[in-house]
């Protein structure tokens, strides 16, 4: 799929259909490829995952496998999670951090079979996951271009996929995989996505990208399926309060300034992080750091008023105590929601500080001091996201 | 169960130096080296029936008199043989070129040569001193507010500072290059640039052009400080100094088990919790030293799956390629190299006419290839110490530069084609030598890393280069003896300042342990 020019961004196997479909011609760079920012209107887009189903052709995602007798012992060091515990068929998100308890990229781990994993990963990662190899008895593989994948996400997800076919999709739990027959291919479902809501995953090769494409949104018409882009994922991701390496935080490798790296802790993530695993990437310093104290901590916050906090300061008593990573309007929840980095000990919940927001009309600059608070979980979090067997809506 | 305070895996000369003082502190130290004898590469052996030679290190050029001190070694049985030798450059014609303390004799060398090599040295020694006092003490670390560490700094910023602006220069300037450049920025005579350029190379993978030669060389420099003005040969060869490190250690109640390889340095959790050795036997410490080569402590030893990918990643990147060999040779007789008087036999000879010819010479083991013509630093130890030998007969030990870790097809193939040409070079300079030859033993890369359990089997136990020294060395993470995993230290030639029989890895580690662990 590389472009005829080398200075071309990479298409996905669903290029012909996304590009048909992308009304407003609105493209983006995802890690070399290029991908749609909005299908034909954001707001519409986003409506369909919360209200419908929406399609996110997911494939510039790096994917990874790994297999061999030591898989699970390397991705046991590899990650800050303890992998035993992702059984087969099962999926984990997780974060992985260099020596120095830095997050390196957050993702996900799939235990697809015995000694079988797929690690799902925004940055390009596979020279840490090379070097990360040396000792053990395991074969690491970048297979992003080999598997194309879709994220079907929102309500009427399931009704729509059974309606394709996969009959006892309902039953699959969050986070478990399930394979199916695609026309005498396999599809391999997981019932995961960035969305917050009910959602499913779809795996396939890539010469049935287009196919799969065409069947879903055939059965899924009657569900109301539409594809949606960057920014429709952006407001949903925020508002159930999911962090996007390079944008939260920098991968560390990519941080070349002193302290501009986050650590799992820093990043709101401690729930990921097993100390009493003996070895793994980044325990030392994370240990240091929990007897020492983090320097930051991660912040949902509820903005007064409805202007998006993007790259606001956050003040305390008319100091600077953090910034915004992440901001918008988000219109399920209603509510004006920022995602922060604090300067400890700022950030507990309950926390009342302020939110510094510039804007402009005509270049005309306008500052406003929003009273924000520290929220204890996201705005959306609905039980359907959970609920097994799911919910023909 | 275990008995110890400190664990040691190899008795290498710094092991021996870091056991005892670790012992002198009050701690119950075991070693544990996986050769039949103690000593590591300064040992002497038996290679052919009644011929022994020092089967490693040759020469004692930079001992480190704080080490002869504290370890009381001549009371301990150390005698010299020979002291402050002469540097031969031998001519096939038999107009040698002698350089004696800082003096420079025949081969028609100049008035100018002998004034700028005097300058030359003089200015040499002033840069050696800075080094010399950096040497002595743990490498200062990267970035840290530790006060201790930023005394070593100051220290070594006011080296630099003492030798005022000129110098400081200079000093900068040409540790960046090479002593190609250098050796003709100051020196007419060929053999003479050679010779001193081989003192840049040695035990390296690098030929006079290459960069770091010129720290290879101010390293070596260092033994003019330490009371060496020339190679010395210890009675009974290097193993005499082990022999009498080992006395040394016995008496300040170091047990040493030889023969017994530890297969394992044991972690959990980051803490070291042991050793298991290759019988299978296991010893339990929270104190372990590993005077082996980081690549094997770490790659091997402690193994890559108990550490964190950053330090797999910068062991793994540790420059340890050799390219020298060592050839033994049992001769029927003193062999006569042309025009070399026989007092002179008994000092330090070197086959090195052109800085050309040791460049090519290193040219060839970048390509794993063995060089036709290889650069030679000899030694006759028999004229100084005839008990190495029986009686009117001779050994040569020689270092011989270059030799792959591997020849394309191994070594075996190879062998005898390459002590063939290192017999034929001789037989140009000590025309009969080859009819004397009773036996011989070629050392490879290979078999280095083999008897001394070293990868790479390198002189300093990895290269001895300005991205590989000080605070980077072995690496960082890991410079100030200590290690990623809790309560393993290292105290080897892999440690600052680096190897050669100098026993300063050792030391410094020990009142590393010391100031860090505590009195026992
Ligand atoms: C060919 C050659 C010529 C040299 N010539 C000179 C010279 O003329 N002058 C000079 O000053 N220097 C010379 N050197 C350098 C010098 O010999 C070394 O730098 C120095 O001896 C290293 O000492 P060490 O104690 O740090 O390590 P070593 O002497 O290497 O000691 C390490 C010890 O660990 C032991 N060991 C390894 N693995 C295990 C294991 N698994 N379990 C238990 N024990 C283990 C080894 O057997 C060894 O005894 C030469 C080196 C080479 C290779």
């Amino acid at each position: 799929m590389a472009g005829a020019d080398e200075r071309m961004l990479l298409t996905t196997p669903f290029h012909s259909r996304v590009a048909a479909a992308c009304e407003t011609n609105c493209w983006g760079n995802w890690k070399g490829y290029t991908t749609p920012n909005s299908y034909i209107d954001v707001e519409l887009e986003y409506f369909a995952i919360r209200s419908t189903t929406g399609v996110f052709d997911l494939s510039p995602m790096g994917k990874y496998r790994v297999t061999g007798p030591d898989a699970e012992a390397y991705l046991n060091r590899l990650i800050t999670r303890d992998v035993s515990k992702i059984r087969e068929k099962r999926v984990g998100y997780t974060v992985w951090c260099d020596d120095e308890g830095q997050v390196l990229d957050d993702g996900t781990i799939f235990h697809l079979g015995p000694n079988d994993y797929r690690i799902c990963a925004y940055a390009r990662a596979i020279d840490w996951l090379l070097w990360s190899a040396e000792g053990f008895d395991v074969c690491v593989e970048e297979e992003t271009q080999n598997v194309a994948a879709l994220a079907v996400q929102g309500p009427t997800s399931c009704a729509a996929l059974m309606a394709m076919g996969l009959s006892g999709l309902d039953a699959l739990k969050p986070f478990g995989i399930e394979y199916f027959d695609f026309e005498g291919e396999q599809l391999m479902v997981s019932r995961t996505g960035f969305t917050g809501d009910l959602g499913y995953e779809l795996w396939i090769a890539p010469e049935k990208a287009e196919d799969l494409w065409d069947r879903l949104f055939a059965a899924g018409a009657p569900h109301i399926i539409k594809p949606f882009g960057m920014e429709a994922l952006e407001m949903a991701r925020i508002e159930t309060g999911f962090i996007q390496a390079g944008v939260d935080f920098i991968p560390a490798e990519e941080t070349i300034r002193q302290g501009r790296s986050r650590s799992p802790f820093e990043l709101g993530l401690d729930w990921l992080v097993d100390l009493n695993k003996p070895v793994f990437n980044g325990r030392k310093a994370l240990l240091d750091e929990k007897s020492r104290g983090s320097r930051y901590r991660f912040a949902i916050l509820d903005v007064a008023g409805n202007k998006p906090a993007n790259n606001s300061f956050i003040l305390k008593n008319g100091k600077q105590v953090g910034v915004v990573t992440s901001a918008a309007w988000c219109p399920t929840a209603k509510t004006n929601v920022a995602l922060a980095q604090l300067e400890m000990p700022h950030g507990a919940i309950g926390e009342e500080l302020v939110a510094e927001i510039y804007y402009q009309r005509e270049l005309h600059w306008t500052k406003v001091n929003a009273p924000c608070k520290v929220l204890e979980s996201p705005v959306f979090d609905p039980p359907r996201r959970r609920q097994t067997p799911a919910l023909p809506y | 169960m275990t008995d110890y305070d400190v664990l040691m895996v190899g008795a290498g000369h710094n092991g021996l130096v870091c056991a005892h003082a670790l012992a002198k502190s009050g701690r119950k130290v075991l070693m544990l080296e996986a050769g039949d004898v103690a000593g590591g590469c300064a040992a002497t052996r038996e290679f052919a029936p009644g011929f022994s030679v020092s089967s490693c290190a040759q020469w004692l050029t930079q001992l480190s008199p704080r080490v002869m001190d504290s370890m009381s070694l001549v009371d301990h049985g150390l005698q010299f043989a020979a002291r402050d030798l002469a540097s031969v450059s031998l001519a096939e014609d038999g107009d040698h070129l002698v350089l004696r303390g800082a003096k420079l004799e025949g081969a028609n060398i100049s008035a100018e040569d002998q004034l700028a090599y005097e300058d030359f040295s003089a200015r040499m020694m002033r840069f050696t001193k800075i080094l010399a006092k950096a040497f002595s003490t743990r490498a200062p670390k990267l970035v840290e507010s530790n006060f201790a560490d930023r005394l070593t700094l100051i220290k070594l910023g006011l080296g630099l500072k003492l030798l005022g602006k000129n110098d400081m220069n200079d000093l900068m300037r040409i540790i960046l290059i090479n002593m190609y450049d250098v050796m003709e920025e100051n020196f007419d005579h060929p053999r003479l640039k050679a010779l001193l350029s081989l003192d840049g190379m040695l035990g390296s993978h690098m030929g006079p052009r290459s960069p770091n030669t010129v720290f290879g060389y101010l390293y070596r420099r260092v033994g003019n400080l330490f009371g060496y003005d020339g190679p010395a040969q210890l009675r009974g060869g290097m193993g005499a100094l082990a022999d009498a490190m080992v006395a040394s250690c016995k008496a300040a109640g170091v047990e040493i088990r030889c023969g017994e390889a530890v297969a394992s340095i044991d972690s959990e959790a980051g803490q070291v919790t042991g050793v298991t050795l290759a019988s299978g036997e296991q010893f339990s410490g929270k104190l372990v030293v590993s005077n082996v080569d980081p690549v094997t402590t770490f790659q091997y030893l402690v193994g890559y799956r108990n550490l964190e990918t950053g330090v797999v990643r910068s062991v793994s990147n540790i420059r340890n390629k050799s390219g020298t060999a060592k050839l033994h040779l049992a001769l029927s007789g003193l062999p006569s190299f042309a025009g070399l008087s026989a007092e002179l036999t008994g000092h330090r000879l070197v086959i090195a006419p052109d800085m050309n010819y040791a460049e090519r010479a290193f040219n060839a083991v970048k390509y794993s290839e063995y060089s036709k013509e290889p650069v030679m630093d000899i030694s006759i130890p028999t004229v100084n110490d005839p008990g190495l030998a029986p009686d009117g007969q001779h050994v040569i030990s020689a270092i011989v530069q270059f030799a792959p870790h591997e020849p394309e097809g191994g070594w075996d193939g190879h062998r005898q084609a390459f002590t063939d040409i290192v017999l034929d070079l001789l037989e140009r300079y000590a025309p009969g030598i080859r009819g004397l030859v009773t036996a011989s033993e070629l050392l490879t890369p290979q078999d280095l890393e083999k008897e001394f359990g070293m990868t790479g089997g390198h002189w300093h136990h990895g290269e001895l280069s300005l991205d590989q020294v000080m605070m980077m060395r072995p690496f960082h993470g890991a410079n100030q003896y200590s290690t990623p995993v809790n309560g393993l230290y290292l105290c080897g030639a892999g440690s600052h300042p680096g190897g050669g029989v100098m026993g300063l890895a050792g030391l410094n580690a020990a009142n590393e342990i010391i100031k860090r662990v505590g009195a026992a």
